[in-house]
Formats: structure tokens, sequence, C-alpha cells
């Protein structure tokens, strides 16, 4: 953890004076369920992906003297595949890297970073799709999410869903347009020992849900 | 820096407006702690102090800081436009094209470069929209899209563009509140004729006048509305605006009239998309389009009043 944590103040002012004006200000944000977002923690909280903005708004929804406890789990290979990107986002953003590859390794060494940041009581943000996706579809669910869970059963899991940051940042473009996005909240659930594709699955309905709820307000 | 000028006259509108407020606060808060379901007054009241504080604070300085809070308004409601309303994937260059034009509109007013805040957005961007658009080479939905986008830019930037214009309005014409003088006084009587249509409406409202667009318009409350902000502009205009009597009843009638179609204007569009608010930004009111629809047909209506009664305005 000592390699995440000695850059506090940079990733602090990184956020209070750039990354929160800019997302709060100039795209602009729409909770629904603020008061179910963990004020401290542990805690994992789960979400869409479509847009790199997606992390920076999740992290922006909580108050600057927590925001050096929160770290996304970005994907190594994308990441961390130079030493100076490597430096750059975890000085910054404060990300635990993650291998995507298939390897020959126990469970509780590929998790291993995770784990100890729940135990150090961080809060960390995962996006079980993967990777981003386009037109907002929500694609299936990797079951990595599961497997955290039930080696970490007393920590609360709290289903997200965000809707914007696919038209202000999509994959498949460079250029940002400000839009307003929606986020809503769900209550946290926590691992109840059923297999995980289950409880996989059980997340992604939760999320999938959500976004129902969004479209269905979109077409009153 | 070129100062706004503040008259005794300008000073004491403003204080009196700011007991006005903290009455009708205080009125808000009295019911709220009475009545367990009305809190709905005092959050909109809270959310106006803000907006009044802002202003206020925006304006006292010079005219760069009015112009440039005046441009970060016009952004925030062509950024809710943009959000509300329903987006072709292959608009996005376009949309960032809209959204520079707010920046050199706001150049225009700035410089005093009347013409060009004239033209800009009704002629040149006619022109450099859909030509961006042609570019991308999306044909499906194209005269839609294109026809969405023009809209958005007349209501959020070329409107809104107005309230800063007023600064241009040299000091001579009105003597007894400058250009702010004018600005405030058709703030005040747009935003007290919202308030007593609905008044009189949901005290003595029977007849509605656009049952299918805005159910919550009656004859009653549009009338009397009218009437009262006819008598307020009279009491008013002598104090702010070089306006006489008569000139000040028909100005209060004009606005009364736009103001109310300003607001079912933006009632249909909300209707065709299908959501309640326009946005989130101010609790109690909804969205910044939420609060500035009657303003955003006022505002220039009564700019071309004065600069037609004065002969100024459109080609200097």
């Amino acid at each position: 953890m000592c390699n995440i944590n000695k850059n506090n103040f940079i990733k602090f002012f990184f956020f209070l004076f750039i990354v929160k004006p800019f997302i709060l200000w100039a795209l602009g944000i729409n909770v629904r369920g603020m008061e179910k977002l963990p004020k401290n923690g542990p805690a994992i909280i789960v979400a869409n992906h479509n847009s790199h903005i997606d992390t920076l708004i999740i992290m922006s929804l909580f108050p600057c003297s927590t925001i050096l406890n929160i770290h996304p789990i970005a994907a190594e290979d994308y990441f961390c595949n130079t030493k100076f990107k490597e430096f750059l986002f975890k000085t910054l953003i404060g990300i635990i890297p993650i291998k995507r590859k298939v390897v020959r390794l126990p469970k509780r060494e590929i998790f291993k970073e995770i784990n100890t940041a729940l135990e150090n009581n961080e809060i960390i943000i995962l996006y079980p799709e993967g990777t981003r996706g386009e037109d907002n579809k929500l694609n299936d669910f990797k079951t990595g999410i599961a497997h955290i869970a039930a080696m970490n059963p007393n920590v609360p899991i709290i289903p997200l869903y965000i809707n914007g940051p696919d038209k202000i940042l999509p994959k498949i473009d460079a250029i940002l347009v400000p839009f307003i996005s929606d986020i809503y909240i769900a209550d946290s659930i926590y691992y109840d020992n059923s297999a995980t594709k289950i409880f996989t699955e059980k997340i992604r309905n939760i999320i999938e849900d959500l976004m129902l709820t969004h479209k269905r307000k979109e077409t009153l | 820096m070129e100062q706004i000028l503040l008259t005794n006259n300008v000073k004491l509108c403003i204080i009196i407006l700011y007991i006005v407020l903290f009455l009708i606060t205080l009125y808000a808060y009295i019911m709220s702690k009475v009545k367990e379901n009305s809190s709905n007054l005092f959050t909109r009241m809270k959310s106006f102090w803000i907006i009044v504080i802002l202003f206020t604070i925006a304006f006292m300085f010079n005219k760069l800081t009015a112009v440039f809070f005046i441009m970060l308004i016009s952004y925030l409601a062509l950024k809710e436009f943009f959000s509300m309303i329903p987006t072709r994937r292959s608009d996005r260059r376009v949309l960032l094209w809209a959204y520079l034009s707010i920046p050199i509109q706001f150049y225009f007013i700035y410089t005093n470069w009347i013409v060009m805040f004239y033209l800009f957005i009704p002629l040149y961007l006619f022109i450099l929209i859909p030509l961006r658009m042609v570019m991308v080479g999306d044909t499906e939905g194209f005269l839609k899209s294109c026809g969405i986008i023009h809209w958005a830019l007349m209501t959020c930037v070329y409107t809104i563009g107005y309230f800063a214009v007023y600064f241009s309005i040299p000091n001579e014409i009105n003597p007894q509140g400058g250009a702010l003088g004018l600005l405030l006084f058709i703030l005040i009587i747009t935003i007290s004729n919202d308030f007593m249509q609905y008044v009189f409406g949901k005290s003595m409202g029977k007849n509605k006048i656009t049952p299918n667009v805005s159910p919550n318009k009656t004859w009653e409350g549009f009338i009397g509305g009218a009437i009262s902000t006819a008598v307020l502009s009279m009491l008013i205009a002598p104090i702010l605006t070089p306006l006489s009597i008569i000139q000040a009843g028909l100005v209060g009638l004009i606005i009364a009239i736009a103001g109310f179609f300003g607001d079912i204007t933006m009632s249909a569009i909300k209707r065709d998309i299908g959501v309640k608010d326009t946005g989130a930004l101010l609790p109690g009111h909804g969205g910044i389009l939420d609060r500035l629809d009657s303003l955003i047909f006022t505002v220039p209506l009564f700019f071309h009043y004065i600069a037609y009664t004065n002969n100024i305005g459109i080609l200097h």
C-alpha cells in the first residue's frame, strides 16, 4: 500500500482543484440516492463502464477528505503498460492494477492488493464489464467481483449506474463534449454464499434495474 | 475596465428587492413550520437567494465580470438543453462547435460589436452548423437535428446574450437608472409576472388557456397577472427607466404576454421530450431553463422596445 499512499497530497490537490471543479461545474452531475454512498470504507463500488470519465465522476461524488481512500481497479495491460503511465495513474488517481489475462496463480495472489486495500478500510471501484462498452449497453459481467466478495464477506457492495459519460467521451472518440450525467445508486448488498456466477448475475440485475429506471424517466 | 453605472435609484431598488425577498422567505419559513407539506416554497426561496446574491455580486464590479457571469449562465443553459434532448451520436462534433460559439458571441457583446451580436447566431451559425453536419455525413434525422441545435443556440446563447447587451445601452438614455436600471426593471417585472400569474391562477383559476400544453395555466391567472404586472410596471418605471406612465403600462402588458408564452413554450418542449424539469441545478425550481423560460422571451423584447423608442442599438 505504501506505494499508493506516499503521493497523498498530489492526488488530493489534483481532485480538489482540477477534477472536482471540472466534473461538478463544467460537466454537471445529477445524483439519485446520494445517501446510499458509503461515508467510509471498506466498500466496493460496482458500476457500468463506458468512458474514462466514469471513474472521475464516481470519485468526485466523495468528499475531498476521503478521496485518498478511494482506489479504482484498473487493467494493468492498459494503464500500466509503460513506467510513465503506471506512475501517473498511481499518483494522480490511486489505481490498483489488476491482470486481465488468465494467469495460473491462486485467487488470493491475484486479488492480493485489493484484499489489502479492503482490510485497510479503503473504498474500491470496480467495473465488472472488464472494459469500456459502446453505445451505452450493459455487457456481461466477469465473475471477479464475486470472488472478491467471497473473500471479503463483510464488505458492502454498492451497485451504481451512470449515464452520460458515453456521450461526453466515448471509447471511439478522443474529443470531450460536455453533458450532464445522471447517477443512480442502489442499496448496498453483501455476499450471500451463492455461486459466483449467480452472485455476479445478481449484481448485474441490480445495475440493469437502475438503467431501466433511467430509461423510464427519459421516456416518461 | 468599463464600470457599470450604479445610480441611487438602482441602489434603492436593490435594497427594496432584498427586503421583499426577506419578507417572502420569512413567510415561507413560517408556512413550512406550520404546515408539513409546504416546504417547497422555502426550498425555492433558498435557491432564489443564491441567484439574487450571485447577480448582485456579478453586476457590482464592472462590465467584464457581468458579461462573464451571463456567459456562464448561457453555458449552463446550453449544457442543460443538450443533456435534456436526445442527440445523435454523430452530432458530438457539431455540439462542440455550438459550445464554442458561446465565448465568440460574448466577445462581440463585451466589445460592443452589436452588429455581429445580431448576426452571429441567426446567420453565421445558421450556415456553419449544417456545414459541420454535412462534413460528418449522417443524413438520417439531419433536418431534425439541425433544427434542434439551432433552436438551442437561439434560446440558450442568443437570447441569454441579451442580458449582457443591456450594458451597451448608453447611460445618457436613462439618467435615473443607467443600463443596469433597465436590466433590473425587466428582471423584476418578468419574475413578478410569473409569480402573480401563479398566485391569481391558484386562487381563482378556472378556465384553462392551453389544456394540452400546460394545464395549470388559466385565463384568470393570465389576466390577473397581466393587470398586476402593468400596475407594477407603472409604479417602478419612473424610478428605473425613462418610460412615460402610458409606455410603462404598455410594456407591462407586452411583458406579461411574452412571459406567458415563454413559459408555455418551454413547457411544450418539456412535454414533447417527456421530462418534468429541464434539470436539477436549482433545488425547488428544477433546471436553469425552468427559471429562465419567461425571461428568454421578455428580455430581448424589452431591449428592442428601448432600442426602438430611443433610436439606438440596431446599427451602432
